[in-house]
């Protein structure tokens, strides 16, 4: 049995007239030491679907349907204290907005010990030197003296290293080495590196890596960057317009993407032209969530587009190499299946 | 025949005050320390480095929106930090930036057709009819439509809002664009377009570029020269292919092979940097990267390197690539 299986969730977010559809009946499974990515652009409905799983989702957002077992455990039927338990023990989080922005008349260190103190009982010494340490842990140069300086005295980099420096001391258990005091099974992790330079980055990555293969942790890693994708995640979501599009091993969907989303955003990497030669743009934009095209939310864009793109939905077919929902991809493996059938007579 | 010079750059550097207390004495930030480079019509020249390397503050003095404290700055001949406020004013219309954050670099209170007409009012004597003009000229070159003119910025999606920056660096006819890390905020898709849209415009008014980024994958497409920096000095500079193909710092090996990388062949070996970032209020001695530099030893640690030709078109400053010392290391290792 799988440790997390989400089955047709849906998100909404109420509105006056119509609510309006985040997450459209989206299904997944997670196993046990297992790391996977959901990957798309902003506005995908990526960060909601991390948000929904941990029952964190801000009004006017709401579950709409689905489930979400996690050990054979309905979570979306919790009271909050029942929350209390699983929440940041069993799931642990690393979001990209930590929801703490700096305010900018205190010192870095005066919001440090603050966010310290306030969640646990510890002498003003020692929450300073804990704070200096964790300000040397995201690798900010001069963390004593940092301490004292506000925030507008540090790069913006900087002051993102010290939101996520304070991240670490509000809940510590998400740090990676702390998170497994707690021994969480699954860690969400959304865009956790997206701010930090490239050797940072791929220090973190290989952190968290290691961290989960050899403790068995799950991992679901939220990311646009399919450079980090490759790196961690063995098994892939792309999302388009709060739908799952296309799923399957990292490292088929990277090298041989089926859905015509997929095959734009990889495409569009700039590793993908010659240099100096124009890029392979999408055209377009992804549709705010008020406006939302009929049919495959993709065909605006997409290059394939027919009739019956702009009509219904399409559900998802398995490609031999990753599970896609497109029209196109679904005739041309009717056609071959056609061949193949034709050759098993002969 | 040698291609037209449009700025050149010797040994510019940005030293801050910084009081430590009350007792303490002044330190001093080595914001930029010795920068010197030209940038020829139509070319991009871009400069890489992690957060705190300086490439900002450089930004900032090409386009003279910070003096810098020491070294020359010629744009088409032209001394600026020589010349006359007044001048420098005429002059400085000619290099233009655009900034990272479209959400913040438009005010959200003015309409896009006022956001493009606002340095043709402040800087030319052109009639209302011939700035809007301009804008609407302005707009359908980097893809916006004429109904746009009467929008507000919050209508507009982060590579819209990019696309209408462009745009208003472009109304003065600039010869530079200083662009720091145009488009690191915006999602693949919509990067892909704009940088298309940077090379088209390049190509259309033959501007010259000064990219700023840390996405080294970005870098490697647009750039014809690059420029490492680290701790407000250049390590590393050559043309694009050679810095790519051939890195030599240390420092560039490291930010190379941390670089996300699709397939796994093109995927280098990590080079795992030890030690922390040093302070700029205290930096290291000698070589500046000596501290996480695998290869140092102790002339790294008191003596200073200075970028020195290895072969044409590509200054290294690094004693050990000077002494021939790479390989061993890391033969070893």
């Amino acid at each position: 049995m799988s440790l997390l299986s989400v089955n047709g969730l849906s998100v909404k977010f109420r509105q006056r007239h119509q609510d309006l559809v985040a997450l459209h009946d989206v299904s997944f499974s997670l196993d046990r030491g297992e790391r996977i990515a959901i990957v798309g652009e902003s506005g995908a409905g990526k960060s909601v679907l991390g948000y929904a799983l941990v029952n964190l989702l801000m009004k006017p957002g709401y579950i709409d349907a689905g489930s979400v077992q996690f050990d054979g455990r309905e979570l979306t039927k919790l009271s909050p204290k029942q929350w209390q338990g699983i929440r940041g023990k069993k799931i642990a989080m690393i979001f990209q907005d930590p929801m703490v922005t700096l305010n900018p008349v205190l010192t870095i260190g005066a919001q440090m010990i603050e966010a310290i103190r306030s969640h646990t009982r510890i002498a003003y010494k020692d929450a300073r030197k804990l704070a200096i340490e964790k300000l040397a842990h995201v690798r900010i140069s001069a963390p004593s003296q940092r301490f004292d300086q506000f925030p507008h005295e540090l790069s913006g980099g900087m002051r993102q290293r010290v939101i996520i420096a304070i991240a670490l001391l509000l809940n510590p258990e998400i740090i990676i080495a702390i998170a497994l005091l707690l021994n969480p099974e699954i860690i969400i992790a959304d865009e956790p590196t997206t701010a930090l330079d490239v050797t940072i980055q791929a220090e973190i990555l290989q952190l968290l890596k290691q961290i989960c293969a050899d403790n068995g942790v799950a991992l679901i890693l939220i990311t646009h960057d399919f450079g980090v994708v490759s790196r961690i995640a063995e098994r892939t979501f792309v999302m388009y317009a709060g739908r799952i599009v296309e799923q399957g091993p990292t490292l088929e969907i990277i090298n041989d993407p089926q859905h015509p989303y997929t095959q734009g955003l990889l495409n569009a990497l700039p590793q993908m032209a010659l240099p100096g030669q124009r890029l392979n743009q999408i055209k377009g934009n992804m549709p705010p969530l008020n406006d939302q095209p009929s049919g495959c939310a993709f065909h605006p864009r997409c290059p394939y587009a027919e009739e019956r793109c702009r009509q219904s939905p399409p559900g998802f077919v398995f490609s031999g190499v990753s599970t896609v929902a497109c029209y196109v991809v679904e005739d041309m493996l009717s056609e071959f299946s056609q061949y193949d059938g034709g050759d098993s007579y002969e | 025949m040698s291609q037209e010079l449009v700025l050149n750059a010797h040994n510019l550097k940005q030293h801050y005050e910084v009081k430590q207390g009350f007792l303490k004495p002044d330190a001093t930030v080595k914001a930029v320390d010795g920068v010197s480079f030209t940038l020829e019509k139509g070319k991009t020249l871009a400069v890489v480095g992690e957060s705190g390397c300086g490439k900002s503050t450089l930004g900032r003095m090409l386009t003279m929106i910070e003096t810098p404290t020491d070294g020359q700055l010629n744009f088409l001949g032209e001394d600026l930090l020589a010349l006359s406020k007044e001048q420098q004013k005429e002059l400085r219309q000619k290099i233009q930036i655009i900034f990272q954050n479209p959400y913040g670099s438009l005010n959200p209170r003015k309409k896009i057709g006022s956001i493009l007409e606002e340095p043709l009012v402040i800087n030319t004597n052109l009639s209302k009819a011939e700035r809007k003009a301009k804008a609407m000229e302005m707009m359908s070159k980097v893809g916006l439509k004429p109904e746009h003119y009467d929008r507000y910025p919050h209508m507009f999606s982060g590579g819209q809002r990019q696309r209408i920056a462009i745009a208003r660096g472009l109304m003065l006819d600039p010869e530079v664009i200083v662009a720091d890390e145009p488009v690191s905020a915006l999602d693949v898709s919509v990067q892909a377009q704009v940088l298309n849209l940077m090379m088209d415009l390049q190509q259309e008014f033959g501007l010259s570029y000064v990219f700023i980024s840390h996405d080294l994958s970005v870098v490697e497409h647009i750039a014809d020269e690059v420029m490492v920096m680290y701790l407000g000095k250049v390590v590393e500079h050559g043309t694009c292919e050679e810095v790519f193909t051939n890195p030599k710092h240390p420092y560039t090996q490291a930010l190379l092979s941390s670089t996300p990388q699709l397939s796994s062949e093109k995927r280098r070996q990590r080079i795992k940097l030890k030690g922390e970032l040093p302070s700029p209020l205290n930096p290291p001695s000698g070589c500046a990267f000596h501290g996480r530099c695998q290869y140092a030893n102790d002339r790294c640690r008191t003596e200073g390197p200075v970028l020195r030709t290895t072969d044409e078109a590509h200054l290294i400053a690094c004693h050990a690539v000077e002494e021939n010392r790479l390989t061993e290391v890391s033969g070893a290792a």
